[in-house]
C-alpha cells in the first residue's frame, strides 16, 4: 500500500475536496451547508485526500460521496456503516466517513448502526436527520414525530420517534454529538471533534428538507428562539442556556433533571462532563427535549476507548507472536497426515 | 459385507480367523448425547491411517440436544472404507452399531437383510423402547431374525470397567461411545496404541476423563477378543492409493484451507465476513483459527452485513470472501448485486442445505443453483462453479479466487451439507506447484478512469483508496461507459448491462473444458453437479462393467458452462440429469444446447444411492431396448 509523506504533500484548500461532478440536491437543501462545512473542515485535518474515504448509503444524504474528491462508495440501503467496517478492517490507515440519514441510518440500517457502535469501529457516522424521507418523495422516517401526516400516514403516524442520540448512547457509541446544518461554525466545530475522535463518532445533524418537511427543526433552531430551545454543550462548563444565560440545568433528588433560574450563580448546576465513561448522564442528556427542556447540541460523550480494529490488529500480532507468521505448507500438513508410497 | 476374498488366521490372534473383505460400510448411531460423531471420526482416522480409501456420511439431527432417547435425537456416522477406489459414503451400512431402541429404529430399514446389528442392550430399557415407538423389546420380538444381532449390554460393561475410578454416572455414562469404537477396533483389526494416543490427546485437559475413555475403548476391544461372539475378524487391505502424504479432511475444512491458500497465492490479506449459519460455520470456525495467516475473520451481526463488510474489504484490497448457506444468501441477494455493478472481486461460498425458507438445516440438497444463476434483480450475472468432493473444496477455493480476481466480479462456489461434512483422504498438493494468482493494483493515475477495460477480460481496474491522485466514487448506481460517472442515458445503460453480461460469458475462454468418464458417446449420459459426483461416477462404473454404453458428465463449472458441454450432450441418445432438487440444472441444460434430457431428482435430504442411479438408468435404457424391439417387430 502506498505510504504518504506528510511532510511533503502540499496544503490541501476546501478546493481540493470539491469534485468535478455537478451536486444535484433540491434547491436550498440543508445538505449543501453540511457539504460546505466538511470541505471546509477537511483541509484542516492534514490528512491527504487519498486516504479519506466517504460511504454512504441510500437516500437524499447518500449521495454525499459524489461531491468529494476523495474516494468514495455510494453503497445499498443502510449498509453503508457494514460496508466501512470493511474497509477500515482492511485498511485501518484509512480515515472513514459514513454518511446516512434518518431513514437509510435508523430504519434499514439500524441493526447495522447499533453494532458498529458497539463494537467502537473507527469511523466517522454522520447522521442527516430531517424527520421525512425525501428521495421516496416524503413518507415518515424513524424520527417523524408521532402523528405526522405524510403520505404514507395520512392519517397520522402511529410509530414513536426514535431519538438518534439516544440510541447511539445506549449501543455504547464512544463519542456523540449533535449539531445543525445551519450553524456553520459550531458544524465545523462538531466535524473536528468527531475526525480527532479514535472510535466510533456519532454525530446527529439537524437538516432541513424544504422540499417535503420544510421547517421540521424551525421550532428549535431558529434565530429568535434557538438560544432558549438549544443547550450547547461545553466540556466542564456549567448547563446554562436562554438569551441572558439566565436558566441552568440541575438534577433533583430523585436524579430527575430539572430547568431552575439563575442569576449569575451557577453552584448546584450540572457540570458538563464528555468523557464519563458510564452511559446515564450521557443518555439524559439525551433525553432532554421541548417542551420543558432545550435541546442539547455539541459533543455529549467523547471516551476513548479501544477500537475494534485496534483489538483486531492487536489480536493478530499476538498470535502471529505465539505461533510465527503462517505459511502454505505449515497449513495444508495441519492436523494428522500420513504417507503412502 | 460384500466380496469375502479368503479367510486366513492372522498372526497375532490365534483365537479366531481373520477374513480379508474389499469393502466395508459401518454406520454408527445413537442418541446426539451419546458421540457418535466423535466414534465415527475417530474410527475413520484409524481407517484411513490403515490406508483404505474412504468415504464418510455424518448425520445429525437440527436441534441441539433433542430429548434422550427420542427419535429426533437420533445422531449417526456413516463411513465407507476399502480397498478399491471410494466415491461415496456407500448405500447401506453393513454392520450398523445402534447406542438405542431410536437409533435402531430409525436406521433399521437402511440395513439389507442380513446385515449385522451390534446394539447396547442396556439401553433397551422399557422407557426407551417407547420412546421409539416399539410395543416391544426388538431384541426379543424375534423381529430381528433376518439380521445378525450381537446384543452386548455396553452400559453395564462401561459401568463394570470404570469401577473406582472416581468417576459420576454421567461421566461413565459418557464412555459408552469409546467401547464400541474400542470393539470396532477389535473386529477390523486396527492397531489400539495409536487410538489411546490420540484419545489422550484429545482429552489433554482433563487425564481423568482420557483414561476413562481409554478403559472403556479397551474393554470393547477385549471384549471382541473374549467373547467370542464373532466367528470372524475382518481385515481390509490397503487400497492402491497414488503416493503422496496424505491428511482426512472434510469440505468445510477444505474450503477454508483453498481460501487461505488462494490468500497467499494472490499475496493479499483474507476477509472472511459471516454470520453462522449451518452447515457452513465450520469454514468460519476454520478461518478464525489463522489470523497469523492475514486473515481477517468477522462475524456480522447479520448475512447482510456480513456480505457489505466482504465487498468495504474487497474495495479497499483484501481478497473478500463471505460464507453462508441458502437462507443467507438469500439475505445477501442485495449486496452481490452491489458487488457487479461496482465490479469488484467477491467470493461467495455457498453450503447449501434443504430449503426453501429455514428448511432442513442439517441435511443436505442441491436447490440454489437458481438462486445462485439467477437469485437478484436487474440483469446481474456472476460466475457460479461447484466442487465435487470434499476435497475438491480447496480446488474450487482457489478456483474462486482466481477467478474473482482477474474477472473483478462475484464468484459463487456451490457447496452443500454433504460435501461439508463429508470427509476424505485428501493428498497434499505441493506448495511449490500452486500457481500464484496475479494481482495488480492500478496506481498510474495517467488515463485513469474507474470503468476502463482490460480488452481481453473486460476486467476494470482495482484500484485501493490510499493510492494517490486515483480517488473517484463508484456505487450502486448504473454508471457511465469507461468513465463511470452516474448515469441515466438510455443506450448507455443497455450497453454497461452487456458489457456485464459479456465478461462473464468470455470466462468460458479460460475455464477447461468438461471431461466425460466413460466413452465420449454413447447410449446415455448421465450429467450431475457438485457432491452427486461420487454416487454417479460409481453407478456409471457398474453400469459400464455390465455392458451399458452409459458415460458420465460432471459440471464443476455452472455459469458459464465449459466450451464443450453443448458437443458432448449430443453424441449421447438419452441424457439423464440426476441433482437433488427439482430439475435446475436440467432446465439449464434444457434452455442452453435445446437438448432433450430427463431429470432424476432425489429431495429428501440425503445424497442419492448408487443403487438408485443404477436403477434410474436401468429403467430408460431397459424400456428403451423393448421400444425398439417392439418397433422392429411391427415393421418386420
Amino acid at each position: 500500500m502506498t505510504q504518504c509523506n506528510l511532510e511533503q504533500a502540499p496544503k490541501l484548500t476546501r478546493k481540493d475536496f470539491i469534485s468535478d461532478q455537478d451536486v444535484r440536491w433540491c434547491p436550498g437543501c440543508g445538505d449543501y451547508a453540511i457539504l460546505a462545512g466538511i470541505q471546509r473542515v477537511m483541509p484542516e485535518l492534514g490528512i491527504p485526500r487519498e486516504k479519506i474515504v466517504f460511504v454512504s448509503g441510500i437516500g437524499c444524504s447518500s449521495r454525499f460521496p459524489y461531491y468529494m474528491n476523495t474516494y468514495g462508495f455510494h453503497s445499498i440501503h443502510g449498509r453503508a456503516p457494514a460496508i466501512a467496517t470493511g474497509i477500515k478492517l482492511t485498511r485501518p490507515d484509512l480515515m472513514i466517513w459514513v454518511i446516512t440519514g434518518d431513514g437509510d441510518g435508523l430504519s434499514i440500517g439500524g441493526n447495522h448502526l447499533i453494532h458498529t457502535m458497539r463494537r467502537n469501529v473507527d469511523l466517522k457516522i454522520l447522521l442527516f436527520n430531517n424527520r421525512i424521507y425525501g428521495l421516496t418523495k416524503g413518507q415518515t422516517s424513524p424520527t417523524s414525530v408521532h402523528g405526522m401526516k405524510t403520505k404514507s400516514t395520512p392519517f397520522g403516524a402511529l410509530d414513536r420517534p426514535f431519538n438518534p442520540l439516544s440510541v447511539a448512547i445506549g449501543s455504547a457509541a464512544t463519542f456523540v454529538a449533535r449539531s445543525i446544518d445551519i450553524d456553520s461554525p459550531h458544524l465545523q466545530y462538531v466535524l473536528r471533534r468527531a475526525a480527532d475522535h479514535k472510535g466510533t463518532a456519532f454525530v446527529e445533524l439537524y437538516q432541513n428538507c424544504n422540499v417535503f418537511n420544510d421547517g421540521t427543526w424551525e421550532s428549535v433552531t431558529d434565530k429568535d428562539v434557538r438560544s432558549d430551545r438549544l443547550l450547547v454543550l461545553e466540556h466542564g462548563k456549567p448547563l446554562v442556556f436562554g438569551k441572558e444565560r439566565k436558566k441552568g440545568i440541575r438534577m433533583r433528588p430523585d436524579m430527575s433533571p430539572e430547568v431552575v433560574e439563575i442569576d449569575g450563580d451557577t453552584s448546584g448546576l450540572l457540570i458538563h462532563d464528555e468523557t464519563r465513561t458510564d452511559e446515564g448522564y450521557h443518555f439524559m442528556l439525551s433525553r432532554l427535549s421541548g417542551p420543558d427542556f432545550p435541546q442539547p447540541v455539541g459533543v455529549l460523550r467523547a471516551v476513548r476507548e479501544p477500537t475494534y480494529d485496534e483489538l483486531m490488529t492487536e489480536q493478530g500480532r499476538t498470535v502471529s507472536q505465539q505461533q510465527g507468521k503462517g505459511n502454505l505448507e505449515k497449513l495444508l500438513h495441519a492436523g494428522e497426515t500420513w504417507m503412502v508410497s | 459385507m460384500s466380496n469375502i476374498k479368503n479367510t486366513q488366521s492372522a498372526p497375532g490372534d490365534r483365537q479366531r480367523p481373520t477374513s480379508e473383505l474389499e469393502t466395508v460400510v459401518i454406520r454408527f448411531a445413537g442418541d446426539s448425547g451419546d458421540g457418535m460423531q466423535l466414534t465415527g471420526t475417530e474410527f475413520t482416522k484409524s481407517v484411513a491411517l490403515e490406508g483404505s480409501d474412504l468415504a464418510t456420511f455424518p448425520d445429525y439431527p437440527a436441534e441441539i440436544r433433542a430429548p434422550a432417547g427420542t427419535l429426533a435425537g437420533v445422531s449417526a456416522y456413516q463411513v465407507h472404507f476399502s480397498s478399491q477406489e471410494v466415491f461415496t459414503p456407500g448405500d447401506q451400512p453393513d454392520v450398523l452399531v445402534v447406542m438405542n431402541p431410536a437409533a435402531l429404529r430409525i436406521n433399521l430399514p437402511d440395513l439389507p437383510r442380513g446385515g449385522i446389528i451390534i446394539a447396547n442392550v442396556g439401553s433397551f430399557t422399557q422407557p426407551n423402547i417407547e420412546k421409539a415407538g416399539y410395543t416391544a423389546n426388538p431384541l426379543e420380538d424375534g423381529s430381528l431374525s433376518g439380521y445378525q444381532v450381537f446384543a452386548i449390554d455396553i452400559s453395564k460393561q462401561v459401568a463394570l470397567a470404570l469401577e473406582g475410578m472416581g468417576l459420576t454416572a454421567k461421566e461413565v455414562g459418557r464412555c459408552k461411545n469409546f467401547y464400541a469404537l474400542g470393539l470396532m477396533f477389535w473386529l477390523y483389526n486396527h492397531p489400539m496404541e495409536r487410538e489411546e494416543k490420540s484419545i489422550r490427546a484429545k482429552f489433554q485437559k482433563n487425564p481423568k476423563i482420557a483414561e476413562a475413555n481409554i478403559t472403556a475403548f479397551r474393554a470393547g476391544y477385549y471384549y471382541g477378543e473374549t467373547a467370542e461372539l464373532f466367528p470372524s475378524r475382518f481385515v481390509v487391505p490397503p487400497a492402491v492409493i497414488a503416493p503422496g502424504t496424505y491428511r482426512h479432511i472434510t469440505g468445510n475444512e477444505a474450503t477454508a484451507i483453498g481460501l487461505i491458500t488462494a490468500a497467499q497465492l494472490a499475496s493479499l490479506p483474507l476477509f472472511c465476513g459471516s454470520y453462522p449459519i449451518t452447515p457452513a460455520s465450520d469454514i468460519l470456525h476454520t478461518l478464525a483459527m489463522y489470523p497469523h495467516y492475514d486473515v481477517i475473520t468477522f462475524q456480522a451481526e447479520d448475512e447482510i452485513a456480513a456480505v457489505a463488510a466482504t465487498i468495504g474489504a474487497a474495495y479497499a484490497g483484501a481478497l473478500g470472501v463471505t460464507t453462508t448457506s441458502g437462507p443467507g444468501m438469500a439475505l445477501k441477494s442485495e449486496a452481490i448485486g452491489l458487488a457487479v455493478m461496482a465490479e469488484l472481486p467477491l467470493v461467495i461460498v455457498n453450503v447449501q442445505r434443504g430449503g426453501p425458507s429455514t428448511g432442513l438445516p442439517t441435511k443436505t440438497e442441491q436447490a440454489d443453483l437458481f438462486q445462485a444463476v439467477f437469485g437478484r434483480n436487474g440483469e446481474c450475472p456472476v460466475v457460479v462453479i461447484a466442487p465435487a468432493t470434499p476435497g475438491d473444496c480447496f480446488w474450487m477455493a482457489i478456483e474462486a479466487a482466481r477467478i474473482a480476481i482477474r474477472h473483478m466480479c462475484p464468484v459463487i462456489c456451490l457447496s452443500d451439507g454433504y460435501l461439508a461434512n463429508g470427509a476424505e483422504p485428501w493428498k497434499l498438493p505441493e506448495v511449490a506447484s500452486l500457481q500464484k494468482i496475479p494481482v495488480t493494483f492500478r496506481t498510474d493515475p495517467q488515463g485513469f478512469y474507474p470503468y476502463l477495460r482490460e480488452p481481453k477480460t473486460l476486467a476494470r481496474p482495482w484500484v485501493v483508496p490510499g493510492t494517490p491522485g486515483m480517488e473517484h466514487r463508484i456505487g450502486g448506481l448504473e454508471k457511465e461507459d469507461v468513465i463511470g460517472n452516474v448515469s441515466y442515458e438510455a443506450n448507455n445503460h443497455e450497453k454497461m448491462v452487456r458489457i456485464r453480461a459479456e465478461k462473464i460469458a468470455r470466462i468460458v475462454h479460460e475455464i477447461p473444458n468438461a471431461t466425460v468418464y466413460g466413452d465420449p458417446s454413447g447410449d446415455l449420459l448421465i450429467v450431475g453437479w457438485g457432491s452427486t459426483y461420487g454416487a454417479i461416477t460409481q453407478a456409471v462404473k457398474s453400469l459400464r462393467r455390465r455392458g451399458y454404453r452409459v458415460s458420465a458428465l460432471h459440471l464443476r463449472y455452472l455459469n458459464p458452462m465449459s466450451a464443450n458441454v453443448g458437443q458432448i450432450l449430443a453424441n449421447f441418445r438419452h441424457v439423464l440429469v440426476a441433482e437433488m432438487n427439482l430439475g435446475q440444472l436440467l432446465m439449464m441444460l434444457r434452455a442452453q444446447f435445446l437438448v432433450d434430457a430427463v431429470g432424476f431428482h432425489k429431495i429428501q435430504g440425503r445424497p442419492f444411492k448408487i443403487s438408485e442411479i443404477v436403477t434410474k438408468v436401468e429403467e430408460i435404457l431397459g424400456a428403451r431396448e423393448q421400444a425398439e424391439l417392439c418397433t422392429h417387430a411391427e415393421v418386420g
